[in-house]
């Protein structure tokens, strides 16, 4: 792709300018982005200089999901930007979400002039407060000269470590103000930030022969293993120790899932042989995954007679919220390179047995009822339709888990979801996102009825962009999750959880210039599945799913991981 | 278990909301915190006193870490560290009883800063035990007026900081 020519060094230019040239430098393709005051110099700058693309979003939470959508479907940074105040604190969601799930983004936000700050003048909020418990860093850039190492180092310090979102906040004065263009890009200035990336060789010795001493290991991977690019080495190390690999819901993809040792998910609403596995493990390798609280259950009795190695690039991960036996901060690729030639070939056929026989006993299945369409059916075709190579951009809920269980993702970043945050609004904005960074494979988005609501405005902006992008909505009239726990644990008591049927999904998609259609029974369900896959833009398939289904098995809040319910077990 | 942090930091506008910002969401137990610049005007110097079990302040440690404009974190808690608080402190004390409030400064080490109809302002530096035995002798008078440093602390020299820990008076904090 032919790109506008930086300036020479030592050329005048503005900070605004300054800005945009310095997003074209680090390679940017794209900006999700809303115009407002304090922002329109570099606005300006962007229509100047005719790149990067930008996507006029209609909210900016959109634009903040949107680029964590792009940035977790590529793996590179996703770049968001937004006017000061009420600009800058729609983006608040999209941030918090990429920070809990360590996505790289940048977002650039307009500020008043330096000499408004502080005075409430209008449109200010005080941004970089604001997102610095959701931000691995921000900057308010008082000087103009400081835009190019600051736009640098926001990208290096985004996708570098342990990845997550920075946030660069410009005033409009700085913006307007006038450098020197220096050689880009310009010398880091970070003295506290150097990310260890090669794990303790003792350490990983010593791991290595944890796992050969083993007979019931489990490796338990999460996201961390998909921001680092260590598939292979996963797969490989699998292999080898023939070890069983569960995967947490930002783990999903790490290892094939219909590959012979995946046990898919583990944690709430994980298959009950993935939790046993876990519970009956004598070692656990986690890596890249946190030990978060909708994994472990109750953490006291998670995996209570497993020794533990823990691999993670974030040193404060290790021992936050279990404790571990050997310790390995580093990168997983590289990490698990090193460990995957230090561990002999082994085969643990009596510890697979016992697996095998937990899977034979208690496989993971559903009910259908009559007259409705079973809303894991959907799933289970959407996977046999793109034979699980597709992308699934998730909103968060009912349908969130049923993707996660039975869409068997056979790549990492095919399972786009806002895992540790749950932001419920993500999936539309962050479908588009990613299908802006997807040009290979199809990129489905399956949304709730009450997610596609929150940001149901983002409809326009797929329309504007033309490109096909299948929606798919479990249409259950209810706030699904909410309304499952309310049965289980409030007596059935629905507090504002249900949704009532007099919005027409379909005409508003239409009225947004989306085409699509509704469908209710059964046997209608696999040839429109097709259909909206076979569309040459974007198009709602609204599919009303039997409003009682529940995501089953379950641990209930407070109990271990193999203290399920609504586990189908043939022996009880 | 209360320990002494000594944290390095860009001299930068936000680095002290960052730290706080970091210590109340993550609800980490904060006694007290002291900062100012170092000999390189770039640069802060901040003692903080924690008080958490192992594994807290382990976390601490590590989140602060993570800080980008954190330099460094040393646990100096167990380096015999010299470490000092100052506190003014303004005294109820009228003409009757201003001697006897003179006497126990000099006693404490104090130093008699500012002296009115009712009352006497006293200095005192020395250890944080020693500060708070020296107030709590005070408080029988009235205190009319606090205000304390927090513990600035700084390490003893690597090698010998094991030989001095035994002779020096023990570090009660």
């Amino acid at each position: 792709m032919s790109r506008a020519r930086l300036p020479e060094p030592g050329q005048v230019v503005t900070g605004a300018e300054a800005v945009v040239w310095s997003l074209i430098a680090e390679g940017v393709e794209v900006v999700f982005g809303y115009p407002g005051g304090a922002i329109m110099p570099t606005y300006d700058a962007l229509f100047r200089i005719g790149e990067p693309r930008h996507v006029l979003v209609r909210h900016e939470q959109g634009a903040a999901h949107m680029a964590e959508g792009y940035a977790r479907a590529s793996g590179k940074v996703g770049v968001c930007m937004a006017t000061s105040g009420p600009g800058a604190t729609n983006l608040v969601t999209g941030l918090a979400s990429a920070y809990m799930d360590s996505v790289p983004v940048v977002a650039i936000t307009g500020q008043v002039p330096t000499a408004l700050i502080g005075r409430d003048a209008f449109q200010e909020s005080d941004v970089c407060g604001i997102t610095m418990p959701i931000t691995k860093h921000n900057y308010l850039v008082r000087d103009v000269r400081d835009i190019p190492r600051v736009i640098h180092e926001a990208f290096y310090l985004a996708r570098s470590g342990r990845p997550g979102p920075v946030l660069v906040d410009l005033p409009k004065d700085v913006a307007n103000a006038s450098l020197r263009w220096p050689s880009y890009p310009p010398p880091l200035d970070l003295p506290g930030y150097r990310p260890t990336l090669d794990g303790h060789p003792r350490q990983i010795e010593q791991a290595a022969r944890l796992i050969e001493e083993a007979s019931r290991p489990v490796l338990y991977v999460g996201g961390g293993v998909i921001a680092s690019g260590a598939q292979a080495q996963v797969r490989e190390l699998a292999e080898r120790a023939h070890l069983p690999v569960v995967m947490t819901l930002m783990g999903l993809g790490a290892l094939p899932g219909r590959h012979p040792l995946s046990l898919g998910m583990l944690g709430m609403h994980g298959a009950a042989y993935a939790n046993y596995a876990v519970s009956h493990a004598d070692l656990l390798i986690a890596v890249g995954a946190r030990f978060d609280d909708r994994v472990t259950g109750d953490v006291k009795r998670f995996a209570p007679k497993a020794r533990k190695i823990h691999i993670d690039v974030d040193p404060a991960e290790i021992g936050k919220n279990v404790p571990v036996d050997v310790p390995i901060v580093g990168d997983a690729r590289r990490v698990l390179q090193e460990l995957v030639r230090l561990v002999a070939p082994g085969r643990r056929d009596a510890w697979w047995e016992q697996i095998r026989a937990w899977q034979e006993s208690f496989p993971l299945v559903y009910e259908r009822r009559a007259p409705y369409i079973a809303p894991q059916d959907v799933v289970v075709q959407l996977d046999a339709l793109t034979a699980g190579e597709a992308v699934v951009v998730t909103d968060v809920g009912q349908h969130q888990m049923w993707v996660a269980q039975f869409y068997r993702f056979q790549a990492p970043r095919l399972n786009i979801t806002s895992g540790g945050l749950g932001a419920m609004g993500f999936g539309l904005p962050a479908a588009i996102g990613a299908r802006l960074a997807v040009t290979d494979r199809p990129v489905v988005a399956v949304l709730g009825d009450g997610g596609l609501l929150m940001t149901v405005q983002e409809l326009a902006t797929a329309a504007d962009l033309g490109l096909p992008l299948p929606i798919v909505v479990l249409n259950n009239y209810a706030l699904g999750m909410v309304k499952q726990w309310q049965g289980l644990f409030y007596q059935g008591r629905f507090s504002h959880s249900l949704l009532p049927p007099s919005t027409d999904l379909v005409a508003v998609a239409r009225g947004f210039g989306v085409p699509g259609r509704r469908v209710e029974r059964p046997e209608e369900l696999t040839a429109a599945l097709a259909e909206a896959l076979a569309a040459s833009g974007p198009y709602l398939l609204e599919v009303l799913v039997d409003p009682d289904a529940q995501v089953m098995p379950m641990v209930p809040p407070g109990s271990a991981i193999d203290e399920m319910i609504g586990v189908k077990g043939r022996l009880g | 278990m209360r320990r002494i942090l000594a944290v390095l930091v860009r001299n930068r506008p936000g680095v002290m909301a960052r730290v706080s910002s970091l210590f109340s969401r993550r609800g980490f137990n904060l006694s007290s915190v002291a900062v100012g610049p170092t000999d390189d005007p770039d640069l802060a110097r901040m003692t903080l006193v924690v008080d958490e079990d192992e594994a807290g302040v382990e976390q601490v440690v590590k989140q602060l870490h993570k800080l980008i404009d954190v330099l460094k974190v040393s646990d100096i808690t167990s380096d015999a560290p010299i470490a000092r608080e100052l506190a003014l402190v303004r005294v109820n004390a009228d003409s009757g009883r201003r001697l006897e409030v003179v006497q126990l400064a000099e006693v404490f080490g104090g130093r008699v800063v500012d002296v009115d109809e009712e009352s006497v302002t006293l200095e005192l530096v020395g250890m944080p035990d020693d500060v708070e035995a020296a107030l709590r002798i005070l408080r029988g008078f009235g205190l009319k007026e606090l205000v304390r440093s927090g513990t600035l602390a700084m390490a003893r020299p690597g090698r010998l900081a094991a030989a001095r820990s035994a002779e020096m008076e023990g570090v009660r904090i």
